[in-house]
């Protein structure tokens, strides 16, 4: 469904992504793990085609999403719901308005229609009566469970979650961790979860891609991860200070 | 080394005319585009307009009085007492062709165009920009477009109604020195011509546009956090106000002396 083949991006003479190639299957949830600062956000923003590759290509269903037109990326882009590391809600908009917003442009619903599916995709994330606070009144968490809330609003084929449990407490990261499992076995979506939280890849994840040094350095299922003889896998799963990783 | 800095600040300059000409060339599209942003471009309205209006309102009449005052010590020095009364088109005249839009754009410059970088810039580092395109809206067209639009229609009507606070209080000035109220209207009304007005408004119209597409420009560039989003909000108003100053020159000269009105 979605094939990312010889990624290459540098911002400056920072070179972030040095040839990422991933197969992502329809229905399945990976998980990509990786140290803050390793790229993992700028691979999902690729994703979406918010940010264009220096070399390299996407292809989602099919479509080539480098280089794509605006119009042609904006229908692409529907296939998509993206939960922001810092939710990144529209501060001038209430919590009823942000959530309905992707819904206007996407789907052709009724003032009715909308009013309830902002009121169910609320009450999925664990949210009543909170439709008129301004994003401002929110605590971190809540934020984060509205934007998850405008994410899977408009029913997306892809869900790009960018550190869904970070900034949460560990119940709420857990209710979250079964929410993704959920949107998985009933609506059969695909997802992309970005975490440095092994609990949470472990749990959600069918399969587990590490980024190290601007490359996949492996993929499996959490099963063959954690059996990995790769010293950076060993590492980084395990939180050891000491190891082939040397920048922290 | 000296002229590889020059040739790399002439290519920076070229590079950002580009963008600014880019973001221009799609705000335009987008504002004829539709489904459009309505209820934004009603609240900018709104924030353009309503909420400058004590601002220009103060502007205009100072700027009205002091420019009545130095007419009046000009005339009364120079030509003698008595021929205070025509000064009236020539504060007129200076007030709608030039003083007026040049303030008004200014004001507004400071005011509107350091609240869209703001606003925008923040924005950006809080990654809602993204957000707006991963959710089916193009920046330009929902966030651009409108205030541009805002701006092109509300930066003229302002002006207008600083042209009308200036000559008002230009004219009472006047009276409280003593000069004939009947010479005084009439000839500010005998010479006074609508193109002139025509003329303060259309270049009021191009500020407008002016003020809000580097505002956005310099927003839609922010990098790098609070200071990032303080140095747009500086930039927005030192380049929209350098821009107008400039533009005021060359469209003065390339308008006709009168529209034909």
């Amino acid at each position: 469904m979605i094939r990312i083949n010889d990624l290459h991006k540098s911002f400056g003479l920072n070179k972030v992504l040095r040839g990422i190639n991933l197969h992502i299957q329809s229905g399945e949830t990976l998980a990509i793990i990786g140290q803050s600062g390793s790229g993992k956000s700028v691979l999902l923003k690729h994703m979406l085609g918010l940010i264009q590759p220096d070399r390299g290509s996407i292809i989602v269903d099919g479509v080539e999403i480098c280089g794509s037109s605006e119009t042609e990326l904006n229908n692409i882009r529907r296939k998509f719901g993206l939960l922001f590391q810092a939710a990144a809600l529209f501060d001038s908009l209430t919590v009823a308005q942000n959530v309905s917003f992707g819904l206007e442009r996407y789907r052709d619903l009724s003032q009715e229609e909308l009013q309830k599916k902002v009121k169910e995709s609320l009450a999925m994330v664990g949210l009543q009566g909170v439709e008129q606070l301004m994003p401002y009144e929110l605590s971190g968490g809540m934020k984060k469970r509205v934007g998850l809330a405008r994410a899977i609003a408009y029913e997306p084929e892809i869900m790009l979650y960018d550190e869904p449990s970070t900034g949460i407490d560990p119940i709420r990261a857990d209710a979250i961790n079964e929410l993704i499992i959920k949107m998985k076995q009933e609506f059969r979506i695909t997802s992309v979860v970005i975490t440095h939280d092994m609990t949470s890849a472990y749990k959600v994840a069918d399969r587990i891609a590490m980024l190290y040094n601007g490359i996949i350095v492996t993929v499996g299922t959490p099963e063959e991860l954690r059996k990995s003889d790769n010293q950076i896998v060993q590492q980084f799963i395990h939180g050891r200070a000491e190891g082939p990783i040397k920048e922290w | 080394m000296t002229l590889l800095t020059k040739s790399f600040s002439f290519r920076l300059i070229l590079q950002q005319v580009g963008e600014v000409g880019l973001l221009l060339g799609r705000t335009i599209i987008n504002i004829f585009r539709k489904p459009r942003e309505t209820k934004i471009f009603l609240q900018q309205l709104e924030e353009v307009g309503v909420r400058s209006l004590l601002v220009v309102s103060l502007t205009a009449a100072f700027g009205g009085l002091v420019f009545a005052l130095q007419t009046y010590v000009g005339f009364h020095r120079y030509i003698g007492v008595g021929s205070e009364a025509y000064g009236g088109p020539i504060v007129s005249l200076g007030l709608t062709k030039e003083l007026i839009p040049i303030l008004v754009g200014l004001m507004v410059a400071g005011r509107v165009g350091s609240a869209m970088a703001a606003e925008i810039g923040t924005m950006k580092i809080t990654e809602q920009i993204d957000a707006l395109y991963s959710l089916g809206a193009d920046p330009i067209r929902y966030l651009v477009a409108p205030r541009t639009l805002a701006c092109l229609i509300m930066v003229p009507v302002l002006t207008l109604y600083g042209d009308i606070i200036g000559i008002v209080c230009a004219y009472f000035f006047n009276i409280s020195m003593g000069v004939n109220r009947i010479v005084y209207m009439r000839n500010t009304l005998l010479y006074l011509e609508l193109g002139d007005v025509l003329g303060g408004l259309i270049k009021a119209g191009t500020f407008g546009v002016v003020i809000a597409i580097i505002g956005s420009w310099q927003g839609l560039k922010t990098e790098g956090g609070a200071e990032g989003v303080g140095r747009a909000t500086t930039r927005a108003v030192v380049i929209s106000s350098i821009i107008i100053l400039v533009l005021n020159f060359f469209l003065s000269k390339a308008m006709p002396e009168s529209f034909g009105i």
